[in-house]
């Protein structure tokens, strides 16, 4: 008993981390109706700024603090509602998710462009000192009580109860959960909702603050990593409270810390459970409580009466072109591959065609985006978790039964597909942000289940790529171009497809299932078969991407195909434009091409390609064709008027006489 | 088989749905032969759209059983009820915004026969064949949509995405069609237009509809019997004329016997 006391008590502080951040999600969702996966950064933040106010500067910790918290944490809130949350549609669930990933991809690469590189080691602790042992549970030896543990347990219990009476016995409160409802309904009932919400964010801002300096304390050096692997394992608890209750996803978060905590004192350290289910179980239980809880199959569903006053979204530029501009257009795209083409194996310098091969390689994972989200209208945010499946299938196979990589490649792109499928056919009840937690946790168990068994996938440095696995052509080879004529092949192979599919018959049926899941039933589409087709071919498409990824680096590594790697990927892409195949290319070559531009720049620099793209998808609430796309129509506009003399395509095509004005939109 | 001889296309038994503690439905059960023309009426809230949701699919009753064609629909999904013959025009608009007019007529049709394969896409075997343009222009040009043929749904009005949702219906040659107040959104001269040509569809094409409507005149233009609801229940069935001038009904919607 003593020794199990021994092993729970120092899971608590663990837990009480989760329960924090849970019970953080939980507000910001009850309070706003958002879904916040910018939290982790929002902390990230604060922790960051009051380590540096205290470490660099010498500032007093209670003077950090209320710059870090008590000014900063609201004030970001606030500013997030007023530039971003504010203007999404509340039916638009895809485009709250999409602006909380970019925030969460683009804010901690943010700061050190702003503050330099700082390594902030040992923090120092707001209330209890951590290193002192104030007492013994139950007087035994083996569960002391310091500083950590009081902090976690008094701030988690103080934050429940202040948060538990706000919300159900103010009046601010009442006017919060009402305003989640339909804030523009609130509105008409003569309350500032504005006011009200921009109340909930600056609330949920000031404690997504506190709860970064009171885990800053806790790692030996600050990284934004740890925050976000914090957070990912505390939407487990927050998902067993249907985002609803704080109390139950407090408990499930200290529950959670105290049974990790526990099964890795208890459990044999060589077993198969203590290397890949124990580092999984958030993500474990994430995953079961998706499949069984049915509250959280339709999260983003909005309940707002007035939601149908919101436009539909904007045509692509390529359907609003005129057919003398498309005569234009479409050979000049043409010229443009060839030209790229012949500069590749002529004059290109051999570390510029490295970077674009690699842009190639990336525009075929990225196509598997266009198909899943473009196309399919959901989120997966484990694409490059499938990328990696098939990567290392091909890999394997050629390592132990001497199969040829690219046969290889293609077995590992039908795994990566049938996983995909699997996903599918197991999440048919999820849709929107339920889908898209599915998916995170499908590759976080990957990552730290399978991707991280040194004995399958070769450990940090993964498995090394030998010449002979590929054939006869050395594709390898520092001066020649077989990589880029192969990648350029496949590319344009996937690209076609993807196009294909898009007009086709699955297409206009993917386009039916956008527009209105139960209209598209109602005329003989099955949802169901669509939704695994379309994660299959998205999976198929990514596994090729990713075995050509692999070739291109001639290793293949876990870091390679992390879920971080995931979220950034859905960022870039659906910066360009995530509805059509020269989006997601365009994607590719700008995230390698400005990857190598930022070389030449200062090392604080580094992770700006993250922050640019990050930023370009926080347009996407407001444009969710893309920037690129965006301004593609604009052009196209513009020459069509100027240059080709038509009115300008508005979008909305003319509507005959006899039927009205047009009501986009309207009760759809 | 009906009275009138026909067999009976739709069969509704003993059709129960709460929602949490408030009953929608309680024990509805009426029968339409083929090529009937029936109007479920009843003031707002009397479960009409309730019945129409359990009939597609796409609300599993909580009691009851309904029968298509003497087949027993249990479990199965909506979209295997519309291959079997089952159109329907919602209450709340469902199209699609992307796609043009003839597109989603098109993709009805398609649905509705199973010719969209992944290969064919792949393929680029996906064109559209002259049956299909001709099957579609006809649908379209019965309708009057023809001159907004290549229009995206998203550009038109409310009245006109009505006669969308019923073209894509009718597309697919259903045999019965579930119309849910198709009147709403249009003004009195497309509401007769309308009316008329629900009448001649059911004629012509012997097609059965269940028709919900709060325009009483045009329910008595489309219909051959009326089946009225209140608080979840029927409160009568027959005849148009004769079951508006029951005590109950007019109690229902006028509130006075």
């Amino acid at each position: 008993m003593e020794q199990l006391l021994g092993f729970a008590v120092p899971g608590v502080p663990y837990g009480c981390a989760y329960a924090i951040f849970a019970v953080g999600l939980v507000l910001t969702y009850q309070a706003t109706g958002v879904f916040n996966f910018g939290y982790a950064a929002q902390a990230y933040v604060s922790a960051f700024v009051f380590g540096w106010l205290v470490q660099v500067h010498q500032a007093p910790v209670w003077l950090a603090f209320l710059v870090a918290v008590v000014a900063l944490g609201p004030g970001l809130g606030i500013a997030m509602d007023r530039l971003l949350f504010r203007r999404i549609p509340p039916t638009h669930g895809l485009a709250k998710v999409v602006t909380g990933l970019s925030l969460l991809v683009g804010i901690p690469s943010l700061l050190p462009v702003v503050f330099g590189n700082q390594n902030l080691v040992g923090l120092p602790s707001i209330a209890f000192n951590p290193n002192t042992v104030y007492f013994h549970l139950f007087g035994l030896a083996l569960a002391p009580i310091n500083g950590v543990f009081l902090s976690s347990v008094v701030f988690t219990a103080a934050i429940l109860v202040v948060l538990t009476v706000l919300l159900r016995a103010t009046p601010l409160g009442l006017e919060m959960r009402a305003a989640v409802e339909s804030r523009r309904l609130v509105q008409l009932e003569g309350v500032n909702a504005d006011r009200v919400v921009s109340a909930a964010w600056a609330l949920s801002g000031l404690m997504a603050g506190l709860a970064g300096v009171l885990l800053a304390p806790t790692q030996a050096t600050l990284q934004s990593q740890a925050f976000l692997t914090l957070m990912v394992a505390a939407i487990a608890a927050a998902a067993c409270a249907v985002l609803r209750s704080m109390s139950v996803a407090a408990a499930v978060g200290v529950l959670i810390g105290v049974v990790s905590l526990v099964a890795q004192g208890e459990l044999p350290t060589g077993s198969v459970w203590y290397s890949a289910v124990l580092p999984a179980l958030p993500f474990v239980v994430l995953f079961a409580a998706l499949l069984v809880v049915p509250g959280l199959r339709a999260l983003d569903d909005s309940r707002d009466p007035l939601a149908s006053v919101d436009p539909p979204p904007p045509p692509v530029a390529a359907s609003v072109r005129s057919p003398q501009l498309e005569r234009v257009v479409r050979p000049a795209w043409w010229l443009l591959l060839l030209a790229f083409a012949v500069s590749m194996l002529t004059w290109m310098p051999r570390a510029w065609e490295t970077v674009l091969d690699q842009g190639l390689a990336y525009g075929t994972v990225f196509l598997s985006i266009t198909l899943i989200t473009g196309l399919g209208g959901q989120l997966s945010l484990a694409q490059g978790t499938l990328a990696g499946v098939a990567a290392f299938t091909a890999a394997l196979l050629a390592l132990h039964v001497g199969v040829n990589f690219f046969v290889g490649a293609l077995v590992g792109a039908a795994v990566a597909a049938a996983v995909a499928a699997l996903l599918a056919v197991t999440s048919l009840r999820l849709r929107g942000l339920g889908l898209a937690l599915m998916t995170l946790a499908a590759a976080l168990l990957f990552d730290n289940a399978i991707f991280s068994q040194p004995a399958l996938t070769g450990g940090t440095a993964g498995i090394t790529l030998h010449r002979g696995w590929l054939g006869a052509v050395d594709f390898f080879d520092p001066n020649g171009h077989a990589f880029f004529v192969l990648a350029l092949a496949v590319l344009a192979a996937c690209a076609a497809g993807v196009r294909l599919v898009q007009r086709g018959t699955v297409g206009r049926e993917l386009a039916a299932l956008r527009g209105s899941e139960v209209g598209a039933a109602g005329i003989g589409i099955n949802l169901a078969w669509q939704r695994v087709l379309v994660f299959a071919l998205s999976g198929a498409v990514a596994g090729v991407g990713g075995a050509l990824l692999a070739v291109q680096r001639a290793s293949v590594a876990p870091g390679e195909f992390n879920y971080q790697l995931s979220l950034a990927m859905v960022v870039i892409v659906v910066t360009t434009g995530v509805r059509t195949v020269e989006g997601a290319i365009q994607a590719a070559f700008g995230f390698v091409v400005v990857q190598e531009l930022l070389q030449y720049a200062p090392q604080r620099f580094s992770g700006l390609t993250f922050v640019l793209f990050a930023a370009g998808a926080l347009s996407y609430a407001a444009h969710p064709e893309g920037i690129v796309e965006l301004q593609k129509r604009r052009w196209t506009a513009r020459v069509e008027r100027i240059v080709l003399r038509h009115p300008p395509p508005p979008g909305a095509l003319p509507v005959p006489a006899g039927f009205g004005e047009p009501v986009a939109g309207e009760q759809r | 088989m009906t009275e009138r001889g026909a067999p009976t296309i739709l069969e509704v038994e003993g059709l129960a749905k709460s929602f949490g503690g408030v009953t929608a439905v309680d024990d509805v059960r009426f029968s339409v032969a083929a090529g009937e023309s029936v109007g479920l009426v009843g003031p707002n809230g009397a479960g009409k759209t309730t019945v129409f949701n359990c009939v597609c699919g796409q609300l599993r009753p909580d009691a009851g059983e309904v029968r298509f064609d003497g087949r027993p629909l249990g479990d199965l999904p909506t979209y295997r009820r519309a291959r079997m013959g089952i159109g329907r025009t919602y209450q709340r608009l469902e199209v699609f915004p992307e796609l043009t007019v003839r597109d989603h007529v098109l993709v009805a049709a398609r649905a509705h026969l199973g010719g969209g394969h992944l290969w064919k896409d792949l393929l680029g075997r996906s064109a559209t064949t002259a049956e299909e343009r001709r099957v579609v222009g006809e649908v379209l040009g019965l309708v009057g949509l023809g001159h907004v043929a290549d229009v995206p749904v998203a550009a038109l009005g409310l009245g006109t995405c009505r006669l969308v949702e019923l073209a894509r219906a009718l597309v697919a040659e259903p045999r019965l069609l579930l119309a849910d107040e198709p009147s709403s959104g249009l003004d009195a001269h497309e509401t007769r237009a309308l009316a008329a040509l629900l009448h001649q569809l059911q004629v012509e094409r012997g097609m059965a509809v269940l028709l919900v409507e709060h325009d009483l005149g045009m329910v008595g233009a489309v219909v051959d019997r009326a089946i009225v609801m209140d608080l979840g229940r029927v409160v009568a069935d027959g005849a148009f004329a004769d079951v508006m001038a029951e005590p109950e009904v007019r109690q229902a919607y006028l509130g006075v016997r």
